[in-house]
């Protein structure tokens, strides 16, 4: 899922404008369950922003099931109009949509959004895909070197990994690529490692520009 | 007599078997010439050929390369460092090109220090391609003559082919983790075209002969010159901080306490250095020794000079 947090406060309270008429709006999907930008986490702004030393007449609060999808933008559009502003608690892509769909209405965003993650335990997430178009997680157990690698590696483990752990962070940050051998140990699949790995093809993550998929299947 | 691949002075000196002495130039953090000259008097006639480092530590200092022109006009051998950290494969390639139209031979190619460690922490990294990757680019563009992409090293359809030709160097760190996979990963370089290698800075000497002795089993070392790395200790408060804050480096007890027990660290320091060298030349398959004195280029001859290494060979 898409991992995202929520901006300071104090941030958020600068950004906002002084407007008769405040939206805050949250999204069911990922920031619900990161704890980010659910329906709690919008009852918690509401009530922050009203309290605050702030000229907004009115706060509302508002949760929708995407806001990455058109589709749930129909229930709101009268809301929507009411509203001078609209404070989004959804992912970067949630507030994008929001403000193609809703031209002209000020969309601020409330969440800083992090990485695509797994929820580790309680209010623990971790990176765990960069999205860069060319998995080869069959090679490397599992475990992806571009993200797991604070060097993002295809051919490691560089000389700073020590006791499993990586030497920009030795006591909060593995060694993504001491993982990689731990697991290929494990499949004994280690001869894996051996292989040298070419230069990845980056036009297919996002240095070739915004990606588009469009499944020819599936057009109307 | 066989093909040169670079025709350095570095190169004809491991492959007549000399034990070659290699030492670190690291250039100045502003366009301090002074700091250089010293740095190169310091060193001249002392080794066989200098490494100039590329932005350290991810800290912004003279490029390698510059360094490395300035350097050979004063008389000494560089071998110019290259990371991945900064630079992605369109820059490198034009570097390498620009290096070699400049008259350099001798190339190291590395991973590079990660940026949180140096004075721009907020910087981008690239990492367009690793260590690995380099020494293929490096080699394909001497040996296939293409570049990374596959297109030929030529100006134009009609114009001849004029490739960038290097020695290919390469890091190890024989006491890394996994420690049972440090030997496959140099092979790994060695697979990918290297030619020859300087280690990380050795104090466990132990390790590194087992290290060594698996190289050797496995016929690395006809395959690869490999140039045991030292840095003389001047403090014992370095040798702690090395133990604990420099990740890779594996320092014994029994070096910890024999600085202790020292009156002078600095000549200890050098003393060690000294045995060192005189251990691995009789090592089977260490072709030389590259000595990193940090920031400490003028004990570099002295060490050569206890180590019996001077004067250093004729490299014609």
């Amino acid at each position: 899922m898409i991992v995202a947090e929520q901006k300071p406060i104090g941030e958020i309270l600068k950004k906002l404008p002084e407007v008769e008429k405040l939206l805050v709006l949250g999204c069911d999907t990922c920031v619900t369950v990161c704890l980010a930008g659910g329906e709690k986490e919008v009852k918690v702004m509401c009530s922050a922003i009203r309290m605050a030393d702030k000229k907004i007449g009115e706060v509302t609060g508002f949760s929708i099931e995407r806001q990455c999808d058109r589709e749930f933008f129909k229930e709101i559009e009268a809301v929507v109009k009411e509203s001078d502003a609209i404070l989004s608690l959804a992912c970067g892509a949630g507030v994008q949509m929001l403000s193609d769909y809703f031209e002209g209405k000020l969309v601020i965003p409330g969440l800083n959004t992090h990485f695509i993650g797994s929820n580790e335990g309680a209010g623990y997430w971790l990176e765990r895909c960069l999205g860069c178009g060319d998995c080869m997680l069959d090679i490397t157990g599992g475990i992806c070197p571009k993200t797991r690698c604070s060097k993002g590696l295809m051919n490691g483990p560089c000389g700073g990994s020590e006791n499993g752990m990586c030497e920009i962070d030795p006591l909060n940050t593995e060694c993504g690529w001491y993982l990689i051998y731990e697991r290929l140990k494990k499949l004994n699949m280690l001869q894996n490692m051996m292989t040298n790995q070419p230069p990845r093809d980056w036009s297919r993550a996002h240095d070739g520009g915004p990606r588009k998929l469009l499944r020819e299947d599936i057009q109307p | 007599m066989k093909n040169s691949k670079a025709g350095s002075r570095l190169e004809k000196l491991l492959d007549r078997g000399e034990f070659v002495v290699t030492a670190e130039l690291g250039p100045p953090k502003s366009v301090d010439r002074e700091v250089i000259d010293s740095k190169v008097e310091a060193l001249r006639d002392a080794v066989d050929a200098v490494n100039i480092t590329d932005n350290q530590t991810a800290i912004v200092r003279v490029s390698s390369i510059s360094t490395g022109i300035y350097v050979a006009e004063k008389g000494l051998e560089p071998i110019f460092q290259v990371t991945c950290r900064d630079r992605n494969r369109l820059a490198i390639q034009a570097d390498l090109l620009g290096a070699c139209l400049n008259g350099l031979k001798n190339v190291l190619c590395l991973t590079g220090d990660h940026q949180s460690f140096g004075n721009h922490p907020q910087a981008k990294q690239v990492y367009d391609i690793d260590s690995i990757q380099l020494i293929k680019m490096v080699k394909d563009m001497r040996d296939e003559k293409i570049f990374q992409c596959g297109e030929e090293i030529r100006n134009s359809k009609k114009a001849e082919i004029r490739e960038p030709r290097f020695l290919i160097g390469a890091a190890a760190n024989p006491f890394a983790d996994p420690l049972e996979w440090r030997v496959n990963r140099l092979e790994k370089k060695v697979n990918a075209g290297v030619d020859f290698i300087q280690t990380q800075c050795i104090y466990d000497m132990e390790r590194f002969e087992q290290w060594m002795e698996e190289v050797v089993s496995r016929g690395l070392h006809e395959k690869v010159k490999i140039l045991a790395g030292v840095t003389p200790i001047r403090s014992l408060g370095m040798l702690r901080y090395m133990r604990d804050s420099v990740a890779g480096v594996r320092i014994p007890d029994s070096v910890i306490k024999r600085f202790e027990d020292a009156e002078n660290a600095r000549e200890e320091g050098i003393n060690f250095c000294v045995e060192q060298i005189k251990r691995f030349r009789k090592m089977k398959g260490v072709a030389g020794v590259h000595i990193m004195a940090i920031e400490w280029e003028n004990a570099v001859r002295g060490i050569v000079e206890s180590a019996d290494l001077l004067p250093r060979p004729n490299g014609v």
